[in-house]
């Protein structure tokens, strides 16, 4: 293909990312799995960057889950956005950022389906103002929180204490990175880099030092799929998923995952253990898993916030080998603690891995 | 061992590296229309062996071309060769003809 082409269909895969003014909506399952991203993701946008970033505790689900296990139709989903678009509207924002990716895949999904059939965005509109007498409204950008990071990578590379690479060799930490599927997989255009070669992550593996892996199954499912862990009969397929991601990534021996979507870290993470039960494999060093962070979780390890107070103790494949390679330090004995000390009690660790 | 219920699926990935491909490709010198295939299915909607038995040329020539001989072989088992499906192929194979011709080629070993 001739160069011109290629910058052509490259542009395409731009995407533009306001700088500030942002309203703010959490994800319904991140803060039980990873209870201080979106805490950290507010305390970096915040007070580490001076952006405004609002949020509300009117905001609810945007009823992904609902919608994806078909226990509401589209119509239901649409109206809960725009409610969530409504108090958008209403606080004065109109740029949008949300925390997950199955909703940020909706959110989408929604606005290009209004766009398509305008009646159906009137018929939302008039039953939005009949339940909850807000204005209907669409957001003029619609960004996902990854790339927000993303678009601030730079800045907190500027900031940073501790980067992506072994302090030890002086060698980059091989990342591989994991884009949840609903991110740009429907929509492309809607994410940086488009589906193939979607840029969110690698830029902030990039700009923080590290080295992107790149793998066969690089692109596949992590295997999340809300049909397929609801339903105990189905869970073997969501792990066989994991199980085909991790068989491809071994030979490159990542040192870490990186992940932007709800779903894929907490099953990355958790599946670890189950294939080291059923088959007795681990893909880490001496027993140990391939740990998974979120995006958030980096930026904060990256910026020299406690490990603790990021949440790394309620993962289930132990951070310690990242931690050590990176030369951060931290406290054995606070890994159990909350926020003020709390104890929070130490769980049973699997013999299978660490 | 824990008892999840549940456990790492079989993959069915194809690895199309591993079967020989020579008797695809003397089909293919035998009857060039195999390739014209756009799997769009035409010939077994209209399949009359299709109502009483699993018959698809469209599956065959995909099962084929994964190196699944056998079961490619018993989806044209039951043609009676009576043509609706040549006459409503848009790509204008000769499918009676093609189905002899891999009943030929990868029938030899029945």
């Amino acid at each position: 293909m001739i160069y011109e082409g290629k910058q052509k269909i490259w542009s395409e895969y731009q995407k533009e990312i306001p700088d500030d003014h942002y309203f703010y909506v959490r994800s319904c399952i991140r803060q039980s799995f990873f209870p201080a991203s979106e805490a950290t993701f507010l305390e970096i946008t915040r007070n580490r960057l001076g952006k405004d970033i609002f949020e509300t505790e009117h905001h609810t689900t945007c009823g992904g889950i609902a919608y994806h296990s078909d226990a509401i139709p589209q119509e239901t989903a649409m109206t809960i956005i725009a409610r969530q678009f409504g108090l958008m509207h209403k606080y004065g924002y109109e740029n949008y950022v949300c925390s997950c990716i199955t909703s940020f895949g909706l959110y989408c999904e929604t606005l290009e389906t209004w766009r398509q059939f305008p009646e159906l965005a009137a018929k939302i509109a008039d039953i939005l103002w009949k339940t909850c007498k807000l204005e209907f409204a669409k957001p003029r950008f619609i960004v996902h929180a990854s790339d927000l990071i993303y678009h601030y990578r730079n800045e907190i590379a500027a900031m940073a204490r501790h980067r992506l690479v072994n302090v030890h060799t002086g060698e980059p930490l091989k990342v591989v990175e994991h884009i949840g599927c609903h991110y740009s997989k429907m929509f492309p255009s809607k994410g940086v880099g488009g589906a193939e070669y979607p840029y969110v992550l690698a830029g902030m593996i990039e700009a923080w030092g590290g080295q992107v892996v790149d793998y066969p199954e690089r692109r596949h499912c992590c295997g999340f799929g809300f049909r397929q862990y609801f339903i105990k009969a189905n869970r073997g397929y969501s792990l066989s998923n994991t199980y085909k991601k991790f068989e491809s990534m071994e030979p490159y021996h990542p040192d870490m995952i990186i992940t932007n979507c709800p779903g894929c870290p907490y099953f990355m993470d958790r599946w670890q253990y189950v294939i080291a039960e059923e088959t007795g494999k681990t893909y880490g060093e001496n027993g140990h898993g391939i740990p998974v962070f979120t995006y958030e979780e980096v930026a904060g390890l990256v910026l020299g916030y406690d490990p603790w107070d990021l949440g790394l103790q309620t993962h289930q494949i132990g951070p310690e080998p990242v931690l050590d390679k990176m030369g951060i330090k931290y406290d054995p004995s606070r890994k159990y603690l909350g926020l003020k000390g709390k104890d929070l009690g130490m769980p049973v660790c699997p013999g299978c891995i660490k | 061992m824990v008892d999840f219920g549940f456990g790492i699926v079989p993959s069915s990935r194809i690895n199309l590296d591993l079967f020989d491909r020579a008797k695809f490709e003397a089909l293919a010198t035998l009857e060039p229309d195999v390739r014209k295939c756009m799997a769009c299915g035409s010939c077994t909607a209209v399949c009359t062996a299709g109502t009483f038995k699993a018959t698809s040329l469209r599956a065959a020539i995909e099962e084929i071309q994964n190196g699944r001989e056998k079961k490619a072989l018993e989806m044209i088992s039951g043609c009676q060769l009576c043509g609706k499906c040549f006459m409503t192929c848009p790509r204008g194979i000769n499918t009676r003809h093609l189905i002899l011709s891999i009943v030929k080629i990868y029938g030899e070993e029945k």
